[in-house]
């Protein structure tokens, strides 16, 4: 690394854990999260943005250079995986050239992937369950594993003479698919990993290494879809809770084992169904918050950085999810008014955002900057204050809005 | 109203499902109208939409009401006569969709169940919908609110479309357009010439309320 960009990637990861540790420092930091803006500014379709690992490295070269972000979310493991997919067959979205068109981002398929009376099943054996029922239903060549069905009934000469499964020509087409998705998640998470590592010679961090999921966003988005879970709540209560403590166990080894070999300490949990239209406060205490926050505490004292996405309105909630350790995580908020969370959770956790996505999209380089400005000086105040858009830079937004959204952090102080 | 008749509203409305369908089960059985039924599930549906607009209610009683409901149209459709109407007069017609690009649907399903508990006469044609597909079933349908809904920040532009259409295929006049989802706000609905946004689906029924003189 040369001595000055050795210097900017210091500086920017001291402002940053600044923020992250509620102290004061020389400005407000401003991090760069997109899905798919990169695609229109560099010209490239979504498909492109999913495939060619080289354009997209080139368009967020020049996207990092031209607006100087404190760090940034590398795109390839959140968007260059349509290779991977097409591999598996990965039957849990569309995207282009499957289901949506070349310019349209890739849509996540809300359905039932677990039926309501399998809980029993996974909640007696989540890996089995996971393995021979789950696997063959979210991807199409995986299907031959559901022949490997109850593994710990073979045990002795039946472990013996079970090794016949494996050759079995469905499972070993399932091997196949999963080694062929595997070599190209492989090349692409090198790919990444050779971006980053140049990035960081250039003077840029990483805003964030592993993600993880919410208990209850896990089941609602992976398992149950939004309408099986909405009916959990009622008629499955019990299974419901005890499979998001049971979930919660994996999800938060998988995350400690991501995070620890990742540059970034900071976790990415994008949380979708907490927003106050969704559920009451008093289904939230029950079903959303204690799952979760068991998971937050477990990262926390694994040494990792929860950094957590809000979407949509929790203002209600701010209460409640300020019983964390404080110093120790991020509040990325999508829709909540960050002055009131500020007064609610300033001495707790930094808070992220939240520019609101149509003001980029729509509005103009002043609109942005005034927005920008009363963030800045109200939110920024004291420390604690990370500036980015309510969702990132949206994929539509005008790129001299992201320009006026990037230089406000260093035309404002608190 | 009889004591079962109070308890079978007071079971929906309290989201005791089981008890719920066997009452209604019972009565059915005992060749009680199915007609009188179905009116009572209505009842039971003023009760959670009022609750859902006070807050007091959220999406899982929402969408476990209109399991409740369908589960037991489904026994009492059948055992109709061929009798007089039954069908309560409407309030109003209202078209609704998912823009073209967009595949989210929740949101729009709670507003069409909501606009529907409320009398309207909602008529959903699904998501990524095509501009010439909104400009055709609004030729048809003629309803008086139109609702755009989308999730995606690239619904802006679809909306906007799908307004311009609209005013040019001259099926604008006289009829009002709604937009809502994700990240709709009132610099979405200028953007894209709407009448209004809504932020929620109790939103959308004051909108229509306030659009359809009864």
């Amino acid at each position: 690394m040369g001595g000055d960009a050795a210097a900017r990637f210091a500086e920017r990861s001291r402002r940053l854990m600044d923020a992250v540790e509620l102290r004061e420092s020389d400005r407000v930091p401003a991090i760069f999260y997109t899905m798919f803006w990169h695609a229109r500014f560099g010209g490239m379709s979504c498909r492109d943005a999913m495939y060619d690992y080289d354009r997209v490295d080139a368009v967020m070269r020049r996207i990092l250079e031209e607006f100087q972000p404190d760090a940034y979310a590398l795109p390839h493991p959140m968007t260059a995986f349509g290779a991977i997919m097409e591999r598996m067959d990965y039957r849990q979205m569309q995207w282009p050239g499957h289901g949506t068109d070349e310019n349209v981002s890739f849509q996540y398929l809300d359905r039932e992937y677990m039926k309501a009376e399998e809980y029993d099943e996974y909640l007696f054996d989540p890996t089995g369950f996971y393995l021979s029922k789950y696997l063959p239903r979210v991807a199409g060549r995986l299907e031959g594993l559901s022949r490997l069905s109850d593994l710990p009934g073979q045990y002795y000469m039946g472990l013996v003479l079970g090794m016949r499964h494996y050759a079995d020509a469905r499972v070993l087409a399932a091997f196949g698919a999963m080694r062929e998705a595997g070599e190209e998640a492989r090349r692409m998470l090198g790919h990444a990993l050779a971006f980053a590592k140049e990035m960081e010679q250039r003077g840029f961090p990483q805003a964030q290494g592993a993600a993880a999921n919410a208990p209850f966003d896990y089941f609602g988005d992976n398992f149950r879809g939004s309408k099986g879970i909405l009916l959990d709540m009622y008629r499955k209560k019990n299974e419901l809770l005890a499979a998001m403590d049971k979930a919660g166990v994996f999800i938060l080894r998988q995350a400690l084992a991501a995070g620890s070999r990742s540059p970034s300490r900071v976790v990415f949990i994008p949380i979708h169904w907490a927003f106050d239209g969704f559920m009451s406060l008093a289904q939230f205490k029950t079903f959303f918050w204690p799952s979760f926050r068991r998971l937050l505490i477990g990262l926390i004292d694994g040494g990792l950085i929860p950094l957590v996405l809000w979407e949509g309105d929790c203002s209600s909630r701010l209460e409640v999810i300020g019983d964390i350790p404080a110093g120790k995580a991020v509040y990325w908020f999508e829709r909540t008014d960050l002055v009131r969370a500020k007064e609610v959770l300033g001495g707790t956790v930094c808070l992220r955002g939240n520019v609101p996505a149509s003001m980029l999209t729509t509005g103009t380089p002043g609109e942005v900057d005034a927005f920008c400005r009363a963030l800045i000086e109200r939110v920024g105040k004291g420390g604690g204050f990370i500036l980015d858009g309510a969702i990132g830079i949206p994929d539509e937004a005008k790129t001299e809005n992201v320009r006026a959204m990037f230089e406000s952090v260093r035309k404002y102080q608190p | 109203m009889t004591e079962n008749e109070r308890r079978l509203i007071e079971a929906i409305a309290e989201m005791r499902e089981e008890e719920a369908l066997e009452l209604a089960k019972a009565m059915l059985a005992r060749g009680e109208d199915p007609l009188r039924v179905l009116e009572l599930c209505r009842e039971a549906m003023d009760i959670v939409g009022k609750r859902f607009e006070r807050q007091e209610y959220f999406l899982p009683e929402l969408v476990l009401a209109g399991e409740m409901l369908e589960t037991i149209g489904a026994i009492a459709k059948p055992l109709i006569q061929e009798r007089s109407g039954g069908e309560a007069k409407k309030l109003g017609r209202v078209l609704i969709g998912t823009v073209h690009g967009d595949l989210h649907d929740i949101g729009k399903n709670i507003v069409t169940f909501m606009l529907d508990i409320n009398g309207y006469e909602v008529r959903d044609i699904g998501i990524d919908v095509p501009v010439a597909k909104f400009v055709e079933e609004v030729r048809g349908f003629q309803p008086q609110v139109v609702g755009l809904s989308g999730f995606l920040t690239l619904a802006f532009d679809s909306m906007k479309e799908t307004v311009q259409a609209l005013e040019a295929a001259g099926l604008r006049e006289g009829r009002r357009i709604m937009i809502g989802g994700g990240q709709v706000d009132e610099a979405v609905r200028t953007y894209t010439g709407a009448d209004a946004f809504g932020g929620n689906a109790v939103a959308a029924v004051s909108l229509c309320r306030q659009w359809i003189a009864a």
